[in-house]
């Protein structure tokens, strides 16, 4: 559904992603991993369609369609969602009004009449149960005075109103206690359908404890550097990053390794 | 003479020929103020640019132009008010109707609405309730810097009265439409005096409407006196023509334990300026101060706000935000004055505009003076364009660059349309300032009445 070929970004001059590769199958959960500044945001914001990101060189396509082209909003329509690190305030506007646009834009966009007032609130009910996020959350405006966790929560509950294709959650267990990134995860769960797929960017490996990749990538100066099973991000949690770094210094071809 | 002083000449010739004409139909004690109001109104003339608090609003071309002074009200104006209907839905109130200010029939209205509250003509008042309105008028609407104040006090002749009796709890709000309508270019001046009693509550809803298409200017003071622990909320609708030019002017005097809040909703107007005053003159006393302007094309709206901490352990909150479009232009002059006897004030105050075009305006000046030691004050003043960083969030779940833009600025009006405690009404203007904002709306369509002949 995804395939990155030989992406080259650049932030306001400097380059960032540096010709980085990645196939997403439909159903796959992917990790990508790597340390503090490998561009891991950066590929989450191309992806999503930031104007702050210049893209020098390379092709995303998404499901046939050249993702580059394509306005953040038709990209969400197109069943692509972002989970993003730091959530926006946006004091004034509702939970439930920026979901009722957001559900019945999308509806509108597959030929679905928007839904009625009653059966709105019943699927927020239900979805509000599935990632056990608190009646009073969705009742406020949108993330203001959220804590961090609550912020993130609201992100799942988001992805579970909105059931997209291809998830990206751009480090979405930053700053989450142990029970809120279980219940984070669970959602993510829950909300899987056997044909949609996850793209996981995290620094750490205890979220891929609670979701766990088929494949998992190490992005390390612009590139993915390895690719390996589950299996992997295990090993980085023991050695941390500073093998990757040797073994990408060695190197300039990209190495990989075929999953399973 | 120079163009200042021939204006205040016009207006000193206006008092000196129609002094017994606006006398005659005034109570004895309203009179006996004018003469001196009228002197302090000369040595301190129409306020030009040099005053700090007019700064950017020039009254010069409003003051300057010919108007035809409106003293006695006109038989057909008054039957036009009798059968005025305001449209809102489910806007459940004690509703009252003011032609170019006054109040029909004139000077023999003032009913009582409910056990003990009344409701009606200020000059009946004088005569009926002088008592009330000896103790309070005049008392409040004090300036050493605004002669336009003192014009007021000089020449006005009705308005509305409000009492409400200590421990009565009004529950339903007072509706107070100023409607402004002539075949002339005039000027209206008029005067409301609201006593609310210890312990006493009350809502008062004002809407300032024209409905015709002449140039109007309003000069407009209303005097509130809120007793000891009561509470009183004004919240004031304007939706005036570009022709018209309106400046009111509110003081609100606190004592102990009370709580006032004013809201300032300007969905339109040619000129706009609103002083507001709260003097918090008991301890415990709390302030709130809330404006909104949605303008476009050549409109300019002036906020400017007064917060007096006479005593110490009051609190006050300022809240102004605007959408300026076209060239569009506003000013937001927010003042905190803590008294050195003022200790443990908590005082704050935010000003934030979103201008759409680079050709809009908006000058905010905080000004704070502070005498007292144990205080905490902050003010903030943002003037900017719609965050991209929200823009983006709302667009990537879905939702098209225009709509998102349109959520975000009517999120940001609504934290002041909130401010609104009548629900019927606060719903009401926030489908206006949804419809404003999507272009949807001529002011005709925005008005709340039920007016045909009204012309854009």
């Amino acid at each position: 559904m995804l395939i990155v070929d030989n992406l080259k970004a650049s932030i306001d001059g400097k380059q960032i992603l540096k010709g980085m590769t990645l196939t997403v199958n439909p159903g796959e959960i992917h990790a990508i991993m790597g340390p503090n500044g490998s561009g891991k945001s950066t590929l989450a914001s191309v992806l999503a369609g930031r104007e702050f990101v210049t893209v020098n060189e390379g092709t995303v396509t998404y499901f046939g369609e050249n993702l580059l082209e394509m306005e953040p909003e038709e990209r969400a329509k197109e069943g692509l969602f972002l989970g993003f690190q730091y959530p926006i305030e946006i004091p004034g506007v509702s939970m439930v009004n920026f979901m009722k646009t957001a559900v019945n834009e999308q509806r509108k966009h597959r030929g679905l009449e928007p839904l009625s007032a009653s059966d709105f609130l019943k699927l927020m009910r239900e979805k509000k149960e599935l990632v056990e996020i608190d009646s009073k959350l969705t009742n406020r405006s949108v993330n203001e005075g959220f804590s961090g966790g609550e912020k993130k929560k609201n992100e799942i509950f988001q992805m579970a109103m909105l059931e997209p294709k291809l998830a990206i959650l751009d480090e979405t267990d930053s700053g989450l206690d142990i029970d809120a990134l279980r219940v984070v995860a669970n959602g993510v769960n829950k909300i899987k359908r056997p044909d949609s797929s996850v793209v996981v960017i995290t620094h750490y490996q205890r979220l891929l404890d609670f979701i766990v990749p088929d494949v998992v990538h190490v992005l390390y100066d612009g590139r993915i550097v390895k690719t390996a099973g589950r299996e992997l991000a295990l090993e980085l949690e023991q050695k941390g990053y500073d093998w990757i770094r040797k073994e990408a210094e060695k190197s300039d071809e990209t190495w990989t390794v075929k999953p399973k | 003479m120079d163009s200042e002083t021939k204006i205040d000449e016009r207006y000193a010739e206006l008092f000196r020929s129609r002094i017994e004409q606006i006398s005659a139909g005034s109570a004895p004690f309203i009179n006996s103020l004018r003469e001196e109001a009228f002197g302090r109104f000369r040595e301190l003339g129409v306020p030009d640019r040099k005053s700090e608090a007019y700064r950017y609003t020039n009254l010069e071309p409003l003051f300057s132009h010919h108007y035809h002074d409106y003293i006695i009200p006109d038989a057909g104006d008054l039957n036009y008010a009798r059968n005025f209907e305001c449209e809102v839905e489910d806007l459940d109130v004690h509703n009252l109707v003011l032609v170019n200010g006054f109040y029909p029939p004139n000077g023999g209205a003032l009913k009582t609405i409910d056990p003990g509250v009344s409701l009606g003509s200020l000059t009946e008042a004088a005569v009926s309730q002088s008592e009330v309105v000896e103790r309070h008028y005049g008392r409040y609407a004090a300036s050493d810097e605004d002669g336009l104040i003192h014009l007021n006090t000089a020449l006005a002749t009705d308005g509305v009265f409000i009492n409400v009796p200590e421990g009565v709890r009004s529950e339903k709000p007072v509706q107070i439409v100023n409607l402004v309508r002539s075949e002339k270019d005039i000027f209206v001046q008029h005067r409301n005096l609201v006593v609310v009693g210890e312990d006493a509550e009350a809502t008062i809803i004002i809407c300032d409407h024209t409905v015709s298409p002449n140039n109007y200017l309003t000069n407009a003071v209303t005097e509130v006196y809120v007793g000891a622990n009561a509470r009183f909320t004004l919240i004031r609708v304007q939706n005036e023509h570009n022709k018209a030019a309106k400046l009111t002017h509110t003081f609100i005097h606190q004592e102990r334990g009370s709580y006032a809040s004013s809201v300032n909703i300007t969905l339109h107007g040619g000129v706009v300026r609103n002083s507001t005053y709260h003097h918090l003159g008991g301890e415990g006393a709390h302030a709130n101060a809330a404006g909104l302007y949605l303008t476009d094309r050549t409109q300019h709206v002036d906020n400017f706000v007064s917060v007096n901490h006479a005593v110490a352990d009051c609190t006050s909150n300022q809240l102004f935000k605007g959408v300026l479009d076209d060239v569009a232009t506003g000013t937001f002059n927010g003042r905190i004055v803590v008294r050195p006897d003022a200790q443990r004030t908590r005082a704050y105050q935010s000003n934030n505009t979103i201008l759409l075009t680079d050709d809009a305006r908006m000058d905010t000046r905080p000004q704070l003076e502070i005498f007292a030691d144990d205080v905490k004050c902050s003010h903030g003043a943002t003037v900017g364009q719609i965050d991209d960083n929200a823009l983006f969030y709302l667009m990537s779940r879905g939702i098209n660059r225009r709509e998102a833009r349109l959520m975000l600025m009517f999120g940001f009006a609504h934290e002041v349309v909130q401010e609104i405690p009548v629900e019927a009404l606060q719903r009401r203007i926030d489908t206006l300032v949804m419809q404003r904002l999507r272009g949807e709306l001529t002011r005709c369509a925005s008005c709340m009445m039920r007016c045909r002949e009204s012309v854009q």
